[in-house]
Formats: C-alpha cells, sequence, structure tokens
C-alpha cells in the first residue's frame, strides 16, 4: 500500500477506536489512545512496508528453504537424550541451590510460581493434549485446598495424608463433571465448566457452617515430618519444587503414554478417533480426571502453605490466568507451559506499577496469541508434524473461492 | 406474592431473551460461543447510565424524559454496535479458518479485557443513578407492578417481533439463514459471507445495549462485572431453547427468569445464581439440542 493510503487507513482505525472509548476513558484519554494507536499502526505498516520491498529476496529464500530444509542452525537443534538428562539434573541443580542466599519475598514468589507451574502442567493435559477447553479448572484446586482445610481442622489430619485425598477428591468431582458433560458437543463443556466454578464458588460462599463462607477457614495445621515443621519460606520452596518436580515427570510419561496419543488424537480429530478404535468418552473423561488431581494436590500445598482458605482465591479469573499460562506457554508444550506460569507469576511483581492492568494485558494477550501465535512461545514439536484442519480448509477455499 | 414473582420473574427473562438472542444469533453463523458477548450488555448498562447522567447534566431529561430516554437507547445501540463490529472484526474474523480452540480463547481474552478495560476506565464502585421513572407499583388485577416492569416486557416483546420479522421477511434475514445453514454454499450463491456475519454482530450488540440500558434504568446502578453473570445465564437461556433457534431464545429466557425468580422467592435467595447453572446442566444432559432446537449431528 502506498503512504497516503496507510495514513488514511491508521487514522481512521484510530479515530473508531478514539470514538468507541471515549465516553469510558474522557476526551484526553481517548485522544492519547488514538494517537498511540495511529502512531503504532504506521510503524507496524511501514516495517512491513520495508520488509516488502524485499519481497523478492524473501521468495528466493522461501523457494531454497522449500526444496532443501535446514540442517543447519540453533532451530534445527535437536539434542540427544544424554545431553537432555544433562541438561534436567542442570537445572534441578540451580534449581535447588537457587534459594540459598534470597531473600522470603523471592521465596514466596518462586513458591507461588511453582504452584501454577503444577495447576498449569495439569490445565494442560485437559485443553492442550486434549483439546477440551476447562474454564472451571479452578473448581478443582478449591476442591482441594478445602479438602485439606476441613480435614485439618475438623479432623486434625496430618498434611501428608491429606495430599493424596485431596488429589482422588478432586479427580472424583473431575470424572462427576466429565460424565455429565463429555457427551456433548465441545463448546458447550467450556460454559458448563464456567457455571461450575461459579456454582463451586456459590456454595464456597453460602455454605457457612461447613466453609465459614467468605471468611474463610483459619489455622490449618502446616506439614510436618517428625517434629520438623514446615514454617519457613524454603521450606515451603522445596516442597513445591519437589511437587512441581513430580508433575513435570508425571505429565511428560503421560505424554508419551497410550493415554497421551489417544488424547492427541481426540484434540486433533475426534470423529477419525473414535473410527480408528480410540475410547473418546472414557479418554476424555480420564483427561479430565487425570488433570484435576494435579490442581487438586496444588490447592492441598495452598492451604498447607498459607494455613488459611477463602473463597475469593478460587474464581473464574484464577482459570483464565492458569488458562493464559498454557496458551501464551504452548498449548500441549510441557516446557512452553513451565515458561507460561513463570513469565504470568512472575512479570507482573517485576513490573509492579502496571498491577492494575494485569488482566486487561492477559485478556490482549490470549487474543494475540490466538492470531499471531497460536502454538506459544514454545510450540509443541510433535504439533508442527500434524496435519492442520486449516491445511484442508485453505485447499478447499482454493478449489471453491470461498 | 406469587404473581408478584411471576411479574418479576417476566420483566427478568426478558432481559436475558434479549441477551440471549446475541449468543443464538452468532452460534447460528458462527458455531462460536461469544463469550463477549455478557461484555457488550454490560457496556450497554454503562452508556445508559453515562448518557443519562449526561442528559440530566444538560438539563434535557427534566424537560422531555420521553425524548431523552429515546436518545439514550439509540445511542447505547449506536455504541454498542459499533463495539460488536469491532469485536468481529478484531477477535473473530481472524480466526475464522483456525481450529475449533481458538476462536473461543480468543473470545475470553476479549470478555477479560473489556470487563477489565470499563473497570480500569470507570472504577470498580457501583455507578449509581438516581430514579428516573416512578418506581412504585400500579395495581393491574390487583397485582402490582411497577411502571418499569411493564416497560421493560413490552420494549422487548417488541425487539423480538421487530427481530423475527427481519430475519423471516427481509432480503437480509434470508441471507443470515442461508449463512446459518452453510456458509460456503451461501457464498457461492453470492452471498457476502462477512457483511451478514457483521450484521449478525450488530443486531446481537444492539438487543444487548437495550436489555443493558433497560437493567441499568430499572437498578439505578451498574458494575463493570454485571456482564459475566448475565451473560452466563443468557448463554443458559439460549441452550434451554435451542442454540441457533430465534424463538426458542426468546422462550428459554423467559423460563430462566420465571425459574428464577420463583426459585429465589420460595427456596434460597443466595443461591439464586445457582438454579440457572443447574438447569443449564441437566437441559445438557437431558435434551442438549433444547426445547426448541433440532436434533442435529456433528457435521463432520
Amino acid at each position: 500500500m502506498r503512504l497516503p493510503m496507510l495514513l488514511l487507513r491508521w487514522t481512521g482505525i484510530a479515530v473508531w477506536i478514539g470514538l468507541l472509548i471515549l465516553p469510558f476513558a474522557g476526551l484526553r484519554q481517548a485522544v492519547l489512545i488514538a494517537a498511540v494507536i495511529a502512531l503504532g499502526g504506521l510503524l507496524w505498516s511501514a516495517t512491513i512496508w520495508v520488509s516488502a520491498s524485499s519481497r523478492m529476496q524473501a521468495l528466493t529464500a522461501e523457494t531454497a528453504r522449500r526444496i532443501r530444509p535446514p540442517e543447519a542452525g540453533w532451530r534445527s537443534f535437536r539434542p540427544t537424550v544424554p545431553q537432555r538428562q544433562a541438561f534436567f539434573v542442570l537445572l534441578l541443580l540451580l534449581l535447588m541451590i537457587l534459594p540459598l542466599g534470597m531473600n522470603n519475598y523471592i521465596m514466596d514468589v518462586l513458591t507461588l510460581a511453582g504452584i501454577y507451574v503444577v495447576l498449569a502442567l495439569g490445565l494442560n493435559i485437559v485443553v492442550g493434549m486434549a483439546g477440551l477447553l476447562d474454564l472451571g479448572y479452578i473448581s478443582f484446586y478449591a476442591i482441594g485446598a478445602y479438602s485439606y482445610a476441613l480435614l485439618s481442622t475438623k479432623l486434625g489430619v496430618s498434611f501428608w495424608i491429606a495430599l493424596p485425598l485431596g488429589g482422588m477428591a478432586a479427580a472424583a468431582f473431575g470424572i462427576a463433571l466429565g460424565v455429565i458433560t463429555l457427551r456433548l458437543r465441545g463448546d458447550y463443556l467450556a460454559i458448563v465448566t464456567l457455571g461450575f466454578i461459579q456454582i463451586v464458588n456459590l456454595v464456597l460462599k453460602n455454605w457457612d457452617s461447613v466453609t465459614n463462607g467468605p471468611n474463610g477457614i483459619l489455622n490449618i495445621g502446616r506439614p510436618a515430618i517428625g517434629s520438623f515443621v514446615f514454617s519457613q519460606p524454603i521450606h515451603f520452596y522445596y516442597l513445591i519444587l519437589g511437587l512441581a518436580l513430580l508433575t513435570v515427570l508425571a505429565v511428560n510419561r503421560l505424554n508419551r503414554s497410550r493415554i497421551g496419543r489417544a488424547w492427541i488424537a481426540i484434540r486433533e480429530d475426534e470423529v477419525a478417533a473414535q473410527a480408528m478404535g480410540v475410547d473418546t468418552t472414557r479418554m476424555k473423561i480420564s483427561a479430565f480426571a487425570l488433570g484435576a488431581v494435579w490442581a487438586g494436590l496444588a490447592g492441598v500445598f495452598f492451604a498447607g502453605k498459607f494455613a488459611f482458605v477463602s473463597p475469593e482465591s478460587f474464581t473464574f479469573f484464577e482459570s483464565v490466568i492458569v488458562l493464559s499460562m498454557v496458551v501464551l506457554g504452548g498449548m500441549g508444550s510441557i516446557p512452553g507451559v513451565i515458561l507460561g506460569a513463570l513469565i504470568v507469576v512472575i512479570l507482573p511483581e517485576v513490573l509492579r506499577e502496571f498491577a492494575s492492568y494485569r488482566m486487561l494485558i492477559f485478556g490482549v494477550a490470549l487474543v494475540l496469541m490466538m492470531i499471531f501465535r497460536p502454538q506459544g512461545i514454545i510450540g509443541n514439536p510433535r504439533r508442527r508434524l500434524e496435519l492442520r484442519p486449516e491445511d484442508e480448509d485453505a485447499i478447499m477455499r482454493r478449489r471453491t473461492g470461498v | 406474592m406469587l404473581l408478584q414473582q411471576i411479574v418479576n420473574g417476566l420483566a427478568l427473562g426478558a432481559v436475558y431473551a434479549l441477551i440471549a438472542l446475541g449468543y443464538t444469533m452468532v452460534y447460528g453463523v458462527l458455531e462460536l460461543i461469544n463469550f463477549a458477548h455478557g461484555e457488550i450488555y454490560m457496556i450497554g448498562a454503562y452508556l445508559g447510565i453515562l448518557l443519562l447522567t449526561f442528559f440530566t447534566a444538560v438539563g434535557l431529561t427534566q424537560h422531555h424524559l420521553v425524548l431523552s430516554l429515546f436518545l439514550v437507547f439509540v445511542g447505547a445501540a449506536l455504541y454498542c454496535a459499533g463495539y460488536g463490529l469491532t469485536l468481529e472484526r478484531v477477535a473473530y474474523r481472524p480466526l475464522r479458518h483456525a481450529n475449533r480452540l481458538s476462536p473461543l480463547i480468543s473470545a475470553i481474552g476479549m470478555s477479560i479485557f473489556l470487563q477489565n478495560y470499563v473497570m480500569l476506565a470507570q472504577g470498580s464502585t457501583d455507578k449509581v443513578f438516581p430514579h428516573l421513572l416512578p418506581s412504585e407499583p400500579v395495581a393491574v388485577l390487583g397485582v402490582p407492578i411497577s411502571l418499569l416492569q411493564i416497560f421493560i416486557i413490552l420494549t422487548s416483546i417488541f425487539l423480538m417481533i421487530g427481530l423475527s420479522l427481519f430475519v423471516k421477511k427481509t432480503r437480509l434475514g434470508k441471507a443470515m439463514r442461508a449463512t446459518a445453514q452453510d456458509k460456503r454454499m451461501a457464498g457461492l450463491v453470492g452471498i457476502d459471507i462477512n457483511k451478514v456475519i457483521a450484521i449478525t454482530f450488530v443486531i446481537g450488540s444492539i438487543l444487548a445495549s437495550a436489555a443493558g440500558v433497560m437493567v441499568a434504568i430499572y437498578y439505578g446502578l451498574v458494575n463493570f462485572f454485571i456482564g459475566y453473570v448475565a451473560g452466563i445465564k443468557a448463554f443458559t437461556a439460549a441452550v434451554l431453547g435451542g442454540i441457533g433457534n430465534i424463538p426458542g431464545a426468546m422462550a428459554g429466557g423467559f423460563i430462566l427468569g420465571l425459574v428464577e425468580s420463583l426459585g429465589a422467592g420460595y427456596l434460597s435467595s443466595e443461591y439464586k445464581d445457582v438454579f440457572a447453572f443447574l438447569i443449564l446442566i441437566v437441559v445438557l444432559i437431558l435434551r442438549p439440542s433444547g426445547l426448541l432446537g433440532e436434533k442435529a449431528s456433528e457435521k463432520v
């Protein structure tokens, strides 16, 4: 496009957006935002324009790439198994010595990041691998946390016994929700799970005799081994490190198992998977259950760490936060999801002054990721090799012109 | 008491029905749950209050109440139509050929974005406006009904009749039905799919804006999170009636409003939000195609 056209186009967009936000943001901010959009858009188009001038070269390079895929370069670097193992051992050692000499604040942030790594890896099973959009994932986290809170304050059950019980309780709810919803068309699932988190939150808020309503449950017992009680941030850091490690190992094995392949088959094409003999209903329910377990475990840890639970921690927004970790990092990619969780937890801590813009940015990030990079920051390598429905669609569109 | 609850339920149901129409129409043409639709309704409610405040400040409401109310409806409708159009263009059109999950996630992102944008721009506290219309109930056949409730029910019915006529009688309505049946074939016979989809969003947004303005006038206050719960409930209404089915969404809205109002009156007001979700789950298990929907098999 020519420069005057670009100018016209971006001014138009800026004026449109400015008008839309005018009654909400006021004149001054609307003008400011419109100006930012106009300038940003022009710069963006200008860079594309400049790169388009070297389009011929790009085309030649593209042809060359198609004929002979590049063998060298970091992109095609595929580490061997021992290299991978060495890398993981080094990473683990680093994570283990990391807390020495750190202050408690950093410990707490890292612990929180650990909780979200476990949650995001669990949700990754449901959303990333099986392709089921579960918006009520945090309800399983709530069930784990409240299981331990109640077991500890009412019955005096220890953390270590409550940990598997919380995981099982969450899995049981996962199975129940799965049985109810999974015979349905895919999109309904999102809204039913959204309703489910709402129901769980309302019950936690209103069932005063058991959950103590909005005030939550206080004085939950801390985890202890013999006479050693987990009380310092560093203790919880090592505990969540262990839990996160367990999650990574388990999810990784699941991913490479027959079940994992069945999930991916369902995600890619449910009808085809069924035709190939995958018991889709059972596999989807198992995805729900095996995803929920991790939320349950994380919930028990959460209750043990903070010794306090209240309904505020378990809302739809928490679900969205965990979902944005999975989407940001890369659906179905384990290192991606871990990176996503770390970014989403640590970045707002670093950028404190933008704290109130956090959810706004997550919302935009979800939209932008879907449009520009649906595979996430670290895409799943296996996924790149799969046939996508859009390929078929593109072929069809080329043929029919629609 | 019973009749009173029924009237309350009908007024509430009229609002749900108006929002549900937007869900059902978009689902009809795109097979997409437009999660951000509840936010359009919320924006409509905010605009209702903002415009009323503005008109009061310039002194229009004191002298010409009916005119200013009309202007509020038109203004909110224009703005919400603009939001609906932009939403479709930015968040959904680029993803029309992507896999099933992408537009859903994009829709949730948009919903979160709009909520937080309104919260940041307008503050997280309730936005209040003094009651404009007399809220004292008048006795109709011995049942106390407020004028506002009558207004809400009548306006909704008027809009619904208008929509039905539009979809059934006009060329554009016909194009919309064709697009809902099969996008590719509709394109082949010369229908401008992009235009039809954009118009679907515009109509849905206008209906939601009317619902929002009426709720704003009825309660005299709005908050940035009202779109979330209203959105889920309206979606429930759409599913109840059979998603993609326009008369179904209207019926579903009224039924849901009645159930909620009666449930809150006779069972428990704390759990009134739970009823809607329980209905949703029960309907999805027993009759996933809804009350008026036809049994559709998954397109392969």
